[in-house]
């Protein structure tokens, strides 16, 4: 560990530094070459049964995964956002993909295939618990490849504190009865058009139980990956923070470098009863494209939060540098009296990325407070859209919103646009927005400058600066990668 | 010679502000430059550094035998010429020491030097800021985020102590301090004078120099230096104004 914060601070900006000094461009755009199991492109109701059929589901999961699909066949994908788009062709994706090796399911981490390891290796993920004992980090991670989780680490210390943390396949099999009962709840399988299609065809993600009064001993960490051509992912994650219960959750991504643009479109649904807690934290660097915006992610996410019970938080932060396109909006349903949610997020467009992204705080118990602090960055030809949603029901006694939006601009080809929507049904609800937007000023780079510090460290330092706020609400261990990761995305952003 | 500037001629937005300006500085001497309002005082400052808008059109600067004008504004920095603003920018979130720690690398790195040790670190730059009394706290701050006016004038002093620059160059650094801040911003400059260092010292008025004791005095108006001579000059300059000069 670094000896002070501001030991760690110079640490990084050496990294930072090193990484622009070297212009090295994308950085996880490698292809790992390993025979893969793939169901042929096209979604109906066969291929779902397939799906259903390869994970040994039960039948109310595959119903689950039909009446979604069927209602999905009715619904249009929604064009309100502000990003443009060649739309997708549903029929030209497959929906599955695994590694061939693992057709019989690896039952330890040794009998994973050594190159899967390595593709982990190459992106600094220590999976091995020998490698994870051996550094720093106290953190379990479970590994999502393409549509199967390969591993998850740290099993038996979690096991020990009564924490579930697994596949949420293998949730189905351990844990019917707790899946049963949330899956769905939080995120209705018709809840929009992405939700209804990640319903149908989810094919992994992480499950997570926190059983009453239980502190997680550990960050638990999941990390996706896509690497299959033409595939998408799919992923569904549930997590349920039983009374009294704290978990802090990391969520990391990654996939490589493609011409053409891959799917991602996830649930993630959380429900914190009473008084429990939930941080939930991502650094997104989905592939973003390339400068003239060919290729690249379609972040097309559901990321809703429960605060089921009274006193309960949760929290979301995110820090959003990766993708082509980005459509997301964690959200918080207040519902017990006393609850908190949170929204941190930094988003960065560069190039011809887009992000229309955002939150919605829906309050409806008393007293319940919300927090958003939105720091979007853009540059290049980037746009970047904040849309937030605070709306504060009738029941909504002496509900609280802080909403802080800040935009910083770099260059004069991009784009900024705050889209803040508001609904008050209790006269006794407060309610206070601020939102900037600014741009690096030439004041501020010639300061720098006249100090020593280059043009691209300057502007990088600056932006650090900006996004203050939201790094500090991160896990330590995710500060330091995500400054990296907005260093490495802000390059060419200059001059 | 540590500084020479020959025949410099330049403009801001297409108006020519210096017309022909020549200057030496030996190393070790302290130079004043004063001068009415608009007369091309700030100018000059942001030419030496290299400020983006000012435009050179003729004449030469040499630093230490290398030709200044060739070279941008950070690597200016590094080969040792600080610039003390008049008008310190915040950046906010960006801690005075991270800005401080960047601004030390940078410099090591140019000159091949490895970076500095994260703990001797704070403990030199603790040190340099009890002279200029400025509380350890103040450095995890923001750059100047909601310093006062005297506050960023000592934190200027600050950065300068910890980087030791070869050629400090104080643009109006005494303007808007109360006596008290004056005289910890005049310390902080003469504990850096030595043989081998320079400082040009751009001010309105006399009040600086009674701290700081100038070398040379020069009148810099309409663009050129008008007048040079000892301190006695400055105090001249007290009393008559520079009306006088202007006409001549």
């Amino acid at each position: 560990m670094a000896a002070s914060p501001d030991a760690a601070a110079t640490q990084n900006l050496r990294e930072v530094t090193e990484m622009v000094a070297s212009r090295k461009l994308y950085s996880a755009g490698f292809i790992t070459d390993i025979e893969a199991d793939k169901v042929p492109p096209g979604l109906s109701e066969d291929v779902i049964r397939l799906i259903s059929a390869k994970k040994d589901e039960p039948e109310w999961l595959l119903n689950f995964r039909l009446k979604a699909y069927r209602r999905w066949l009715t619904m249009t994908e929604p064009e309100w956002a502000n990003v443009d788009y060649e739309k997708v062709d549903y029929q030209s994706i497959s929906y599955y993909s695994q590694p061939k090796s693992m057709k019989d399911g690896p039952k330890s981490l040794d009998e994973v295939d050594p190159k899967l390891l390595e593709t982990y290796k190459k992106l600094g993920i220590p999976l091995r618990e020998q490698e994870m004992l051996a550094g720093v980090q106290n953190v379990a991670v479970d590994v999502v490849f393409d549509s199967v989780s390969v591993g998850t680490t740290f099993k038996k210390k979690l096991l020990e504190a009564g924490v579930v943390f697994c596949p949420l396949s293998e949730a189905v099999k351990t844990h019917p009865e707790l899946v049963r009962k949330y899956l769905g709840s939080v995120v209705p399988f018709a809840d929009n058009f992405f939700a209804a299609l990640n319903t149908a065809v989810f094919t992994e993600g992480s499950f997570v139980y926190i059983p009453k009064g239980t502190r997680c001993p550990m960050e638990l960490s999941t990390y996706f990956r896509i690497n299959e051509r033409n595939t998408g992912q799919f992923e569904r994650t549930l997590i349920i923070a039983d009374e009294g219960s704290h978990v802090s959750y990391l969520e990391g991504c990654t996939a490589p470098q493609r011409d053409e643009n891959q799917l991602h479109a996830a649930v993630v649904e959380l429900v914190a009863l009473d008084d429990a807690e939930i941080k939930y934290s991502t650094v997104q660097n989905w592939y973003p494209g390339d400068e003239e915006g060919r290729g690249g992610i379609y972040n097309f996410v559901t990321k809703r939060g429960d605060c089921r019970g009274p006193r309960s938080k949760i929290s979301w932060t995110q820090v959003e540098t990766g993708s082509a396109i980005t459509w997301k909006y964690p959200s918080c349903i207040l519902r017990g009296d006393d609850s908190v949610g949170e929204f941190y997020s930094v988003a960065l467009t560069n190039h011809r990325q887009q992000a229309d992204t955002g939150t919605k705080m829906i309050h409806i118990g008393k007293r319940t407070k919300s927090t958003i602090v939105s720091k979007g960055i853009a540059a290049g030809r980037g746009q970047q859209s904040y849309r937030g949603l605070v709306r504060m029901l009738e029941s909504a006694e002496g509900a609280r919103n802080h909403t802080q939006c800040d935009s910083l601009l770099i260059g004069d080809r991009c784009g900024a646009h705050t889209f803040p929507y508001t609904e008050v049904r209790n006269p006794s609800a407060t309610l206070e927005h601020e939102a900037t937007t600014s741009k690096i000023s030439e004041d501020q780079m010639f300061y720098c400058r006249a100090r020593g510090i280059g043009e691209e460290e300057a502007v990088s330092m600056i932006v650090n600066g900006f996004c203050k706020d939201v790094f500090k609400e991160l896990p330590m261990e995710f500060a330091v990668e995500a400054q990296k990761l907005l260093a490495v995305s802000l390059e060419g952003a200059v001059g | 010679m540590l500084l020479e500037i020959t025949n410099l001629h330049a403009r801001v937005d297409e108006k020519e502000i210096l017309k022909g300006l020549n200057l030496s500085i030996r190393p070790g001497e302290v130079h004043a430059i004063m001068g009415p309002n608009g007369a091309g005082k700030s100018t000059l400052s942001n030419v030496i550094a290299g400020r983006e808008g000012y435009e050179v059109t003729d004449g030469s600067i040499r630093f230490l035998g290398r030709d200044l004008l060739a070279l941008d504004p950070e690597v200016r920095a590094c080969e040792g010429i600080f610039l003390g603003f008049q008008y310190p920018v915040e950046i906010p979130g960006v801690s005075n020491m991270t800005l401080l720690k960047a601004a030390v690398n940078a410099r090591r790195k140019h000159s091949g030097e490895n970076e500095i040790a994260p703990n001797d670190f704070l403990t030199w730059v603790r040190e340099q800021a009890k002279k200029v009394r400025i509380d350890p706290k103040m450095l995890s701050r923001g750059v100047n985020e909601g310093f006062s006016g005297g506050e960023k004038k000592r934190n200027e002093i600050l950065q300068m102590l910890v980087l030791q620059p070869t050629l400090m160059i104080l643009d109006e650094t005494d303007s808007g301090l109360d006596i008290d801040a004056l005289k910890i911003v005049s310390d902080g400059i003469n504990a850096l004078r030595g043989p081998a260092r320079s400082t040009v010292l751009v001010t309105h008025y006399q009040r600086l120099l009674d701290y700081v004791q100038p070398d040379f005095v020069h009148v810099l108006a309409r663009g050129r230096i008008v007048r040079s001579g000892g301190p006695e000059l400055a105090r001249e300059l007290e009393e008559k104004g520079y009306g006088w000069l202007e006409a001549a």
